[in-house]
């Protein structure tokens, strides 16, 4: 993109040009600090992302949860700013503020005007050398984490299932542990253990920008540069180069929990985008599941009304290869191991006959217009820019749409039969149980 | 994520749009014969388009004994029309890679269709043919009693959700804002078909109706096509409608037994309605108290402080003719009634000490400067514009706004929260293992 275009598209009158991830800008900072640019000026908003290249990937047995638990103590202030204020200073400038942490990735992300997004940049590149890990606060935090963990899986018994069915589902790779952390794990952490985390992870080298929005390139590099190109580089940090030994036979899960509805899980291994079949993976899951016109939904929610809900989840952008999870919430007094039964055939089925032209042409027009819908928000943008970075490189993000085109029955078919093998999968269940008071 | 985002509509509602982001909202609003308003916003970035249709046809027009019909008409209005039977439906839809969903609340019915540019004469069609020519077939009106059935139970999953139903029922005891929207396991069951025809004949009519409409095509074209495709669409003929606004239950203090680790609380009591005189003022007292996220006072005390929660939030939520107050929270069981304490401590010093002025400048920027980066996608715009529209805020609002939040004082907040924050109405639920609660 030309700036002389870039500059007249933030002029009230002009109509604001697609923004395509073609015209991302890459720069690398001599610190080796990679720097991802995309004007977008469709909204008059910025969204400044700072991906960290660790999550739950990178931590051990006994420390699950520490990933998680850096993110939230990067909020309590470096030298220069006070705990939470943060996000008091982007609230106060009408920015918005948050962070995530998955399994390979640590983000934190702020979504300013262009003329405010100044100060999340000067922010960023602070905490990024300064945070300060230790105070008064590192007790109440982890309260406040062990809080998150009841909330979102201790009470909640589908992501209770969810969890216990990954810790099956891998045997050594670390995507076994749930990236929140076992209770205990959270418990046992030490000020020190976030130190050691911290000085590890948290470089110029291990990390990545992602900026996508309404400003103007020259002008927003030139601020990255001032605020981050100062920080030394670290030490590489350690790789982690752990294989999932191939599953050699199914395994089981069941949990026992209260809850309302029954649940089945069925987790699948698969490679990540890396590998060629993830363009037929992700039309298989939604000839499977995409839509109320999909195998799983006909069959299971609407013929047979076994199921309230079905699923066929897959995402290749994961740094090491991931699971295709079908799953099924089971309708109240009906049987589960009918539904199981049930998505049994059906994925036998599309092991062993080829699907038509009209169902892959639907995956296909579903899809593309999903990549389509999904750059209506720069904040979504910039998230899967940044995904194609931390999976392989962001240009991948250009071979999606041609390599979902290329994708024939012939694919679908092979790739059902290499991964849907019932011998390489963990079938979860949850039975729903009335807990009486001990 | 390091915190639960909640955001409700009043926020979209409460917020300006500075001239830049009007500029490029460039909304226009016409109405059609048939008395269906119309709203606008060219987006040219994509080849797609946002359709968000508001219908007053919410559970408030459901009857005693009758709660869910409402819901069950929204439900089942993609499930079969004069044309086409609803495996024809998602097949098409499904073909062209569109979302369109149907959903209902107290209010309003709401349908969103999101679809690429290139389909949208089939898109206006199939819109059409739901409104004007649903047919309710009973086979699908059994299949959607199942769902429903299915979704009230699975919500009992979910602490969360079982401490804001009997927040509701306990403050609007005897109104149809009291009851589920999905109504009861019951009360579904024995909705006649008949109910459903009637309903949607009586509700689903274009007088009663918003669209807004966001994307890759122009007001012109919107009106063309709408005039072609909803040309049956015809007014109702019932009058200006009175219904009586519920009144408020008295103070309570309600407990749930279910074997969990976190105590679920909802704390609250009666809100105002969004024509408020004072609506603004309290969005922004409401905002420090505990709506402003980790600026909030709450989530300073309860979270940062002690611990207490991960998640912590309150808020004055508006409707068109009722408004509530309150306070969420889960902390673990046996550190319920610490947090509640707090929580009602916050209430009394926001009454008694009021703001500071630092304080209300950071609220005033953040509500003002936060808006226009939210109307980011297609689907934000379309739900502003039809809920600027059914608040009757008209299209000068965003002018008007900054002025709306320029002119609260400090002064105002400490009235507004003597006045609308009351501590001797609180209705308080707690959802917990109440053994290990063990609440006074």
């Amino acid at each position: 993109m030309t700036f002389g275009v870039a500059l007249l598209a933030t002029s009230l009158f002009a109509v604001p040009r697609p923004a395509s991830t073609a015209e991302t800008q890459e720069v690398v900072l001599e610190n080796g600090l990679k720097v991802l640019l995309l004007e977008n000026h469709k909204s008059p908003a910025v969204t400044f992302q700072v991906w960290y290249r660790v999550g739950s990937r990178n931590e051990i047995d006994g420390k699950s949860g520490l990933s998680h638990f850096l993110e939230h103590m990067m909020f309590k202030g470096t030298a220069k700013t006070g705990p939470e204020e943060y996000s008091r200073i982007i609230a106060k400038n009408g920015g918005r503020s948050n962070a995530f942490t998955s399994s390979d990735v640590t983000v934190y992300f702020a979504t300013m005007s262009r003329d405010k997004i100044g100060i999340a940049i000067d922010l960023e590149a602070d905490r990024m050398a300064n945070a300060r890990l230790d105070g008064k606060f590192f007790e109440p935090e982890k309260k406040v984490i062990m809080e998150e963990r009841r909330l979102r899986t201790e009470d909640n018994p589908v992501s209770a299932l969810a969890e216990i069915t990954g810790a099956v589902t891998y045997t050594v790779h670390p995507y076994r542990r749930p990236v929140i952390g076992w209770m205990g794990d959270i418990e046992g952490l030490t000020r020190e253990d976030l130190r050691e985390h911290y000085r590890t992870y948290y470089a110029p080298n291990n990390a990545f920008l992602v900026v996508v929005g309404d400003f103007s390139t020259p002008e927003i590099l030139a601020q990255i540069k001032a605020a981050f190109g100062k920080i030394p580089r670290g030490p590489a940090p350690p790789r982690v180069n752990v294989e999932e030994p191939p599953q050699r036979g199914e395994r089981r899960v069941i949990l026992k929990k209260e809850a309302e509805l029954p649940v089945l899980l069925l987790d699948y291994h698969v490679p990540n985008t890396e590998s060629p079949d993830s363009f037929a993976l992700d039309l298989l899951t939604t000839v499977l599941a995409g839509g109320r016109s999909s195998r799983l939904y006909q069959e299971l929610v609407y013929h047979k009304r076994l199921a309230q809900s079905v699923g066929a989840d897959y995402s290749g952008l994961s740094v090491d290869p991931t699971v295709l999870s079908v799953s099924a919430r089971v309708m109240p007094d009906k049987d589960s191991s009918e539904v199981e039964r049930i998505i049994d055939s059906l994925l036998s089925q599309v092991r062993s006959e080829p699907v038509s032209e009209r169902e892959i042409e639907k995956a296909k027009n579903q899809v593309e217009a999903a990549f389509v819908f999904g750059q209506d928000s720069v904040f979504g943008q910039a998230r899967r820019i940044g995904f194609y970075e931390i999976t392989t490189r962001w240009q991948d993000l250009e071979s999606y749409l041609p390599g979902i085109r290329k994708v024939t029955a012939a694919d679908i078919l092979r790739v059902a039969k290499k991964y849907l093998d019932p011998d390489r999968r963990t079938i979860g269940t949850l039975i729903p149980i009335k807990e009486n008071s001990p | 994520m390091r915190k639960q985002v909640r955001i409700f509509l009043f926020c979209c509602l409460a917020v300006l749009l500075p001239t830049s982001a009007q500029a490029r909202l460039e909304a226009q609003r016409s109405v059609l014969e048939n008395g269906l308003v119309l709203l606008t916003s060219e987006q040219r970035a994509l080849p797609m388009v946002t359709f968000n249709l508001l219908l007053k046809a919410g559970s408030r027009y459901d009857s005693q004994g009758g709660e869910g019909l409402a819901n069950l008409t929204a439900q089942l209005l993609t499930y079969g029309t004069k044309k086409r039977t609803a495996l024809e439906i998602s097949e098409t839809l499904d073909f062209i890679g569109a979302n369109l969903s149907a959903g209902c609340s107290e209010e309003l019915a709401t349908i969103s269709l999101t679809l690429l540019k290139k389909h949208l004469p089939i898109g206006l069609e199939l819109l059409a043919e739901i409104l004007t020519e649903s047919v309710f077939p009973q086979e699908e009106i059994e299949r959607q009693k199942q769902m429903v059935i299915a979704s009230i139970k699975g919500k009992l999953e979910d602490p969360g959700e079982i401490a804001q139903m009997k927040f509701m029922e306990a403050l609007y005891p005897r109104s149809p804002y009291g009851r589920p929207v999905e109504g009861t396991e019951a009360s579904v069951k024995a909705i006649p078909r008949e109910d459903l025809s009637k309903f949607y004949e009586r509700y689903y009519r274009p007088d009663r109706a918003i669209l807004a409409v966001v994307g890759d095509v122009s007001h012109r074209e919107m009106l063309a096509g709408l005039e072609d495709a909803f040309k049956r669409w015809k007014g109702g003929t019932s009058g200006r409608e009175v219904l009586p606004a519920p009144a408020a239950g008295p103070p309570d203090f309600i407990r749930v037994d279910k074997k969990i680790t976190q105590a679920n609380i909802v704390i609250g009591h009666e809100g105002v309605r969004r024509g408020h005189p004072d609506y603004y003022a309290i969005q922004v007292m409401s905002y420090i108290l505990g709506g402003g996220g980790f600026s909030s006072r709450l989530m300073e005390s309860i979270r940062n402080q002690r611990g207490l929660a991960y998640s912590v939030y309150s808020s004055f939520y508006s409707e068109k003719d009722v408004g509530t107050f309150e306070v969420t929270m889960q902390t673990k069981n046996q550190t319920a009634e610490e947090a509640i304490r707090i929580t009602k401590e916050e209430i009394r010093r926001l009454r008694e000490e009021g703001v500071s002025e630092e304080e209300l400048a950071a609220v005033k920027s953040y509500l003002t400067g936060s808006f226009p980066l939210r109307l980011d996608t297609n689907a934000r715009i379309a739900g502003f514009l039809s809920h600027m529209e059914h608040f009757e805020l008209g299209l000068n609002y965003v002018d008007r706004y900054p002025d709306l939040i320029g002119a609260v004082s400090r002064e105002d907040v400490r009235r507004v929260a003597e006045r609308y924050l009351r501590p001797e109405r609180l209705i308080v639920v707690v959802v917990a293992d109440q053994e290990k609660a063990a609440l006074k």
